[in-house]
């Protein structure tokens, strides 16, 4: 335009315009964005970029407003923060210089506790291979509670029905307010130090969930796991677990359910001694009853020869009635054979056969027995041998034709 | 803490000999002699468990030296 002057600004000059215009409109201005390039400096301000996906904004916040951020910023946290926008004319470069940051969609206080539990899980707080074993059966009980609380009652209460020869130690503290979580930290460790305690509960009454907080502190959940008598927790409610809880070693919802626990070992072991009195009973009574077994086995054994002998003489007398039996039944076949053949032989003997009327002739002197009439002649001298008695006479005639082979000797 | 270890001591004790007595390895002699052991460990357990005298204490601390003090139990119970 020519008829207008042409007005030229110092740089400076138009640097301190942009400043007055940028610095007051924007004097009290909300912004969402995500952390990127965050540094702490040694005096302790933070410095990092807000971004989105169109343009970064340099941010600062100083360490008078950063030290009340409970929570820790880091790149890549979704942020809301409240502040203004400084210029520095020597940069020629703006910034946010925030007064407040919150995380987006969740507490600052629920943030904290998520950063808080994601540091000690790494460190590796919540391992279960860390988790002490509760002892076989506790005689001794620490309790860290408020002396003056319900569930210091309750424990007892629970102790003294269930299971009275378990003494208690109370290390009173303060489970509310800002020294709370010192004094639960240090209650632990001074049960520690004391020595004489199997088991510590770490308790509370029931409350709110901001009550809660001591047991979500940082000091806790280490005193917990640096405890080396094992540590049940009871602090915890069903929808917050505490860190308290999370590092114990075992954690329960209420004070009576930490001293159920203890009465429930007590029980079962009670059961178990039961148990191993009836073991020893059986185990006793098998001994003895194989013993027994052994005894009689033996005695048979010891029994033996007599039997042995016995049997033998059984045997030898049944062998003996035997041969007499078979000699008598062979005499009896003997004698019968022998009666038979007695008879044939009488009937066959010669002298038999006279007595039935026939005679024996044999021709004189040889005395040879005539079976045949050729074997003599007329005028041969025969002597005929009767039943009874014998005599001489002379042949007179033969008669041949007459032979008969059983009539020969006629 | 004395009472304790001696009272796992002794359960682990009788785990073993019964362990010993059912193995069925002893003569009669040593099985009497480990079934009455036995029983009386079973015995002295079971007495430890239901014994009824305990103390309750509050832990105190003074300076660098601990202190017990007799804790009243059960005030609601002030009847007993």
């Amino acid at each position: 335009m020519k008829d207008n002057p042409r007005h030229i600004y110092t740089v400076s000059q138009l640097t301190q315009d942009i400043k007055l215009i940028l610095e007051n409109t924007f004097e009290q201005v909300w912004v969402e964005g995500e952390v990127s390039n965050f540094k702490a400096d040694a005096k302790g301000h933070f410095y990092f970029s807000l971004k989105d996906e169109g343009a970064v904004l340099p941010a600062a916040m100083f360490r008078q407003a950063n030290k009340e951020v409970r929570f820790k910023i880091e790149d890549g946290l979704k942020a809301i923060c409240f502040g203004r926008i400084d210029v520095y004319p020597p940069h020629g470069k703006y910034k946010l210089n925030i007064g407040k940051i919150e995380p987006k969609g969740i507490g600052s206080q629920q943030l904290a506790f998520e950063q808080l539990k994601k540091k000690l899980f790494q460190e590796g707080l919540f391992d279960p291979a860390h988790k002490r074993e509760l002892p076989l059966m506790p005689f001794s009980v620490g309790i860290v509670t408020s002396a003056s609380g319900a569930a210091v009652r309750d424990i007892l209460q629970i102790l003294k029905k269930g299971a009275a020869c378990v003494d208690v130690l109370i290390r009173s503290v303060r489970v509310q307010g800002e020294f709370a979580a010192r004094e639960v930290a240090d209650g632990i460790a001074e049960l520690n130090q004391f020595k004489n305690v199997d088991l510590i509960i770490v308790s509370r009454g029931g409350g709110s969930s901001e009550e809660l907080m001591p047991f979500n502190e940082e000091a806790v959940a280490r005193a917990v796991y640096n405890s080396a008598i094992p540590v049940i927790s009871a602090v915890g409610h069903q929808i917050n677990i505490t860190l308290a809880d999370m590092v114990a070693d075992v954690f329960v919802e209420t004070p009576s359910a930490a001293a159920k626990i203890i009465v429930d070992k007590k029980n079962s072991l009670l059961a178990e001694l039961d148990g191993l009195k009836h073991q020893l009973a059986f185990a006793a009574s098998a001994v003895i009853g194989r013993l027994n077994n052994t005894l009689v086995a033996l005695r048979h054994m010891l029994k033996s020869p007599q039997d042995r002998l016995l049997e033998r003489q059984q045997f030898l007398n049944r062998l003996n009635l035997d041969l007499s039996n078979n000699i008598r039944h062979y005499l009896n076949i003997v004698r019968e054979r022998s009666a038979a053949l007695i008879e044939r032989l009488d009937a066959l003997s010669p002298l038999a056969v006279l007595s039935r009327g026939y005679s024996l002739s044999m021709r004189l002197p040889e005395g040879e027995i005539i079976k045949d009439a050729s074997q003599i002649k007329a005028g041969d001298k025969v002597s005929t041998t009767l039943s009874k008695g014998s005599f001489v006479s002379e042949v007179q005639q033969i008669n041949k034709d007459q032979a008969r082979p059983d009539q020969g000797g006629q | 803490m004395k009472e304790k270890q001696s009272f796992e001591e002794e359960m682990k004790r009788l785990h073993n000999i019964v362990e010993e007595l059912s193995g069925g390895k002893l003569n009669l002699g040593e099985s009497l002699k480990k079934y009455e052991e036995g029983v009386k460990l079973a015995q002295s357990c079971a007495a430890t468990l239901n014994e009824a005298q305990r103390k309750v204490e509050l832990l105190m601390k003074k300076g660098d030296k601990f202190v017990l003090e007799k804790f009243e139990d059960n005030p609601g119970e002030g009847k007993e």
